[in-house]
């Protein structure tokens, strides 16, 4: 998990070759509370690095889900469209967003490292 | 109307909330839990399977006495105070000139005096409006000194029923001075949730140690704001400054029911309170538009102030209140649309992030409502 790569907005991406799948931090799932629906993007959808890409609404609101990196979507986690609490007991592994190839893998040096992550957590409070 | 953050205050059960690890938020110029550690699903489902306890201290508690009480308080509802039997509690709605609502409250017969409820936001407001058409020969106090518990579910009668005995004599919309823990309480038996339960009004000095006391029972487990919302929601009722506002009257608001027949207008006290001649009028011709339930077909929830449009994409209303009801499994909504589009079954739509979704407007409550009526 020492790839895991995180954005200011909660999101994170891992990569493997030249795709990367995103979902939302633990931290992100505790303040959301429990998610009732996810609303994941369809694969083909050209995504912006920071740019809206899924919704995710919790028993108290709705939130946007910013995409930590640029490309294409490949696919979205239909599993999440049945059981959105995956994205609460499981944010790290089942209950990630959606499949990306990245169309810059530059920005990755962007986005903060586990520990990076932890130290900007720590800076909220 | 919330007050600014630095005006922030505390119920008195504030520092417990803190200790069960409440998440604390702003609401109604108060510092009050939304959730608590085990979250507002759980919390929710609790409250529906076993009995949840609610600190609804932030709400305002007016005592009325004197013997023209009745009378006053029904020159601003349109319900029947004067003839609320002792022992005997009713919902009622402060109106103003237009017809609007003000405030919706709860009023108990309390033998000697009235004890009367109204919402946090506007109680301020309410006491002054209440001050301003007394006579002379009413008092009003205002019981800042005691806090209120809402103790809510189908254990909730159980566990009365352990602390204090003389709760089993209690059904819905009852209430009487009762003795809990040594304390001189003022219970009765109503709710905010659709579940059997009981309100609490307690002395602000043993408000904590009563809680405690609650707490330690098995079936009970502290409830935050936010589970009280989506409990309310599946149960139908409002929630004052979103589903009912000054600018809604009772017929729009499908309150009718809360208009005692005797102050309608072919009733033995007919009128007498602001916007009378507005809701005669309106019982006659009827209204423009009314609240509803909806029910989106899909799994997203609906939220507060999204539009509603019917098949031609033209604007028929829109949604108050909003979310997931857990006891339900999905989403439910709130709103007002045409009266022609009101009745049950009606397939409207709900525009949600600029895409069409079918909604169904449905009956109320979405969960059948438990109350114990002896």
């Amino acid at each position: 998990m020492s790839n895991r790569k995180y954005n200011k907005d909660h999101e994170w991406v891992t990569v493997e070759g030249d795709i990367g799948t995103v979902g939302i931090s633990d931290h992100a799932q505790e303040q959301l509370g429990d998610v009732v629906y996810v609303e994941v993007p369809d694969p083909g959808k050209a995504v912006e690095q920071g740019g809206e890409v899924a919704t995710i609404e919790s028993v108290k609101a709705a939130s946007e889900i910013y995409s930590p990196v640029s490309g294409e979507v490949t696919e979205g986690n239909a599993a999440l469209g049945d059981e959105p609490g995956l994205v609460n007991s499981d944010p790290y592994g089942q209950g990630w967003f959606y499949k990306i190839k990245l169309s810059n893998a530059g920005e990755l040096d962007g986005l903060m490292d586990e520990a990076a992550y932890q130290s900007f957590l720590e800076s909220l409070d | 109307m919330a007050a600014p953050e630095t005006d922030i205050q505390h119920t008195p059960l504030h520092a417990l909330h803190v200790e069960l690890g409440g998440r604390m938020v702003p609401f109604a110029g108060y510092d009050m839990p939304v959730q608590y550690p085990s979250g507002i699903l759980k919390e929710h489902n609790h409250t529906r399977e076993a009995a949840g306890l609610f600190d609804v201290s932030h709400m305002g508690q007016v005592r009325l006495r004197g013997s023209g009480a009745a009378e006053a308080l029904e020159r601003l509802v349109p319900v029947d105070v004067v003839e609320l039997e002792p022992g005997k509690q009713r919902y009622a709605l402060f109106t103003n000139p237009a017809g609007g609502i003000l405030d919706d409250l709860m009023i108990t017969n309390a033998g000697d005096h009235l004890f009367v409820v109204v919402n946090a936001a506007c109680k301020d407001q309410d006491i002054a409006h209440v001050r301003a058409h007394l006579g002379g020969d009413v008092a009003l106090e205002v019981l800042d000194d005691r806090a209120l518990l809402a103790l809510q579910g189908p254990q909730a009668g159980v566990v009365m029923a352990r602390l204090a005995p003389a709760t089993t004599q209690l059904f819905f919309m009852t209430g009487a001075a009762i003795e809990i823990d040594g304390v001189g309480c003022f219970v009765t038996r109503s709710g905010y949730t659709g579940e059997d339960g009981f309100e609490i009004s307690v002395p602000a000095a043993r408000a904590e140690s009563l809680a405690r006391r609650l707490l330690a029972e098995p079936e009970v487990a502290p409830i935050g704001l936010g589970a009280r919302d989506s409990l309310r929601l599946e149960a139908g009722l409002c929630l004052y400054g979103h589903d009912i506002d000054a600018t809604t009257t009772p017929l729009e608001a499908s309150l009718a029911w809360a208009l005692s027949k005797s102050r309608r207008a072919a009733g033995a006290r007919p009128g007498g309170y602001p916007g009378a001649e507005v809701i005669f009028e309106q019982f006659a011709t009827g209204v423009a538009r009314r609240r509803v339930g909806l029910k989106p077909t899909g799994r997203a929830p609906v939220r507060e102030g999204t539009a509603l449009v019917d098949a031609t994409g033209r604007a028929i209303g829109q949604v108050t209140s909003g979310g997931f009801g857990p006891s339900v499994g999905g989403p439910i909504a709130m709103g007002y649309v045409e009266t022609a589009l009101a009745k049950a079954g009606t397939e409207i739509q709900a525009m949600l992030r600029g895409k069409p979704q079918p909604v169904t407007v449905t009956k109320m409550p979405f969960v059948a409502q438990r109350y114990y009526r002896g």
